[in-house]
């Protein structure tokens, strides 16, 4: 496990030098800054994959609850870390615990469609918030504070916040799914009938992972809303559950730290086939089945085979 | 909120509800028989509506454009078959939710291409032009009517090829116990690339019926896509007869909340307010029933499998 790490690690470390090294720029940063936030949001939804075996089509929900707290209470002149992290980081729990526990009654593909279903409410939901923006969204007034200090304005200091929060989230799920918590949640991906003989019922188990992966990911949307000052449906939308599922998938489920590569990889492409064509979706689009298809196990999973 | 408009609105809702049932009821067949989710149905949709108009604007007719869009719509779900969906069968759903929606991002962005991002219109067939009087002073438009009687219809006739031909009895069967009906001897793929083909020529379908009511535009699908899961997830995957139901279920549910919600809004806040809150809940009332009968029927309202 830890002999196939070096990769992530490398790669976390070199998102460390990278300012250091001519990529501090504004646009580099803002780039490495979405990377590693929905590196975030993909690792806590690889948590729920790979892990728990909840394969939910409505992450993107839990980030955007979290990148909207930040709106509301910026609209209400709140913009203090101490106060907006917290109510953000509950609000996102809060609507996991709710949707997960009608959610996790059901399994397979009816789990799929009804994550899918809470997720297009919150969209809707967040549509018809006018006073914040609706449709169009919402543009924040600044970026949140920390103690009274504008620490997140630093360029600098933004780009570290995000490595650690990213490199604590990958840690953090790791040491719950080696936990006793995480090993019932991995046994009851495999097996829930035996989890059941043993007299474990998985559904608690189930219910306070979702909940904490959508906790992280409200974390992630604090973070995605004070990067680009702006929040909008599009941040809720399907589209965006269907790419963070697409980024755990790319970096290979089956590992946590796969999702952090995926992320980075669908960033860095997003980005540079945009630059090369105007249509960058019609290759984007075959490329996503062809790595489905063809690359099982992920990026992490070829970097594990050459290494196994 | 006058008697009349209520009626007129609980048509519109029944017409939305045929159009989500004929793009259901591939999804429904599709998944029940192959245990495969494909997101790229609602595509399939807009790419019935983008043939269908531009058929009908290069012939000139309505008709000659619906004639000519059906096979069109078949190919184009025969060549994703055998290019795409054909691999993903073994794979978890996982793989299949990702593929297709590969296959969304690419139709979508090809859709742009070829007719441009500008939404289409399609004109009313003359034969069908103009209104019908459904009572005293209230003019119903007579396409909508033929939409009504056209699903209605189809919808016939699917009961009737699903419940008693022989094809219709492995479908039947295969979406029961696929393994066993290959076992009993039957080419299992090509049933399922039949089943696929013609899934993907009824949401065709759905779609050229829809080229004059609503606007043709890239992304059209999607909308249809995750209402035409809601209707699957409520009818019980794999069941025409639930997608049916679920599908005029949802249709009148989502047409009636939203003109009937900032009406019911009002009562409690003031008139812009009302429309706002209105309008949000309305969207949301779909899925909150959908919630709702999961909770209380997790396999749907007329579940296939047993357990």
């Amino acid at each position: 496990m830890l002999r196939e790490a070096w990769l992530p690690l490398v790669v976390l470390v070199a998102l460390g030098v990278a300012p250091l090294l001519g990529f501090g720029g504004s646009y580099e940063t803002t780039l490495m800054a979405r990377a590693m936030i929905l590196g975030m949001a993909a690792v806590s939804l690889s948590f729920l994959v790979g892990g728990a075996g909840l394969v939910s089509l409505g992450h993107a929900a839990s980030v955007g609850v979290g990148a909207y707290a930040v709106a509301i209470l910026d609209a209400h002149g709140v913009t203090e870390a101490t106060l907006v992290l917290p109510a953000a980081i509950g609000a996102a729990a809060l609507f996991s615990l709710l949707t997960g526990a009608i959610a996790i009654r059901t399994s397979g593909v009816h789990f799929i469609m009804i994550t899918l279903a809470f997720g297009q409410m919150a969209f809707f939901t967040a549509s018809s918030l006018a006073a914040y923006g609706g449709d169009d969204g919402y543009t924040l007034y600044s970026r949140t504070e920390l103690l009274g200090t504008r620490l997140l304005e630093n360029r600098l200091a933004f780009h570290y916040i995000c490595l650690g929060l990213l490199a604590a989230s990958w840690g953090g799920c790791a040491m719950l799914l080696a936990s006793r918590f995480g090993r019932v949640l991995r046994a009851a991906r495999e097996n829930p009938q035996r989890v059941e003989a043993v007299g474990l019922a998985p559904y608690p188990f189930r219910l306070l992972g979702y909940m904490l992966a959508g906790a992280m990911g409200g974390l992630a949307g604090v973070l995605l809303a004070n990067a680009t000052e702006f929040v909008s449906p599009a941040t809720l939308s399907w589209q965006r559950s269907g790419e963070l599922l697409f980024m755990v998938i790319l970096g290979g489920a089956g590992r946590l730290w796969g999702a952090i590569l995926g992320a980075l990889a669908f960033v860095l492409l997003e980005t540079w086939l945009a630059q090369q064509m105007l249509h960058w979706k019609l290759v984007f689009g075959p490329l996503l089945v062809l790595a489905v298809i063809f690359l099982r196990g992920g990026l992490s999973g070829l970097v594990a085979r050459h290494h196994g | 909120m006058t008697t009349q408009l209520l009626l007129v609105q609980a048509l519109n809702g029944l017409q939305l509800g045929i159009l989500l049932f004929l793009v259901a009821a591939g999804l429904t067949l599709v998944f029940g028989v192959m245990d495969f989710i494909n997101l790229a149905h609602g595509v399939q949709y807009m790419l019935g509506a983008y043939l269908g108009a531009s058929l009908a604007a290069a012939t000139g007719s309505f008709w000659w454009g619906l004639v000519l869009a059906l096979p069109a719509a078949l190919a184009a779900g025969l060549v994703l078959e055998v290019l795409v969906f054909r691999h993903l069968y073994a794979r978890d759903h996982l793989a299949q939710v990702l593929a297709t929606f590969g296959v969304i991002l690419f139709l979508n962005e090809g859709v742009k291409v070829l007719w441009g991002a500008a939404p289409l219109q399609v004109a009313v067939p003359p034969l069908l032009e103009g209104g019908i009087e459904i009572m005293p002073g209230l003019q119903y438009p007579l396409y909508r009517v033929a939409v009504l009687a056209a699903g209605v219809v189809t919808a016939g006739g699917l009961w009737w090829l699903v419940e008693r031909t022989r094809a219709g009895m492995l479908v039947r069967a295969g979406a029961t116990n696929a393994a066993m009906v290959s076992a009993l001897g039957v080419d299992i793929n090509r049933l399922f690339t039949l089943v696929f083909a013609f899934g993907a020529m009824l949401a065709g379908f759905a779609g050229v019926l829809a080229g004059p009511i609503f606007s043709v535009e890239p992304g059209m699908g999607d909308n249809v896509l995750i209402l035409a899961f809601v209707v699957i997830v409520i009818g019980g995957i794999g069941s025409i007869r639930g997608a049916f139901v679920a599908a005029l279920l949802v249709g009148l549910i989502d047409i009636l909340g939203k003109s009937l919600m900032p009406d019911l809004m009002r009562l409690f806040l003031d008139a812009s307010a009302a429309r706002q809150a209105g309008a949000a809940l309305a969207s949301m009332l779909v899925y909150v029933a959908m919630a709702a009968i999961l909770a209380f029927r997790p396999a749907g309202l007329f579940p296939v499998r047993a357990g």
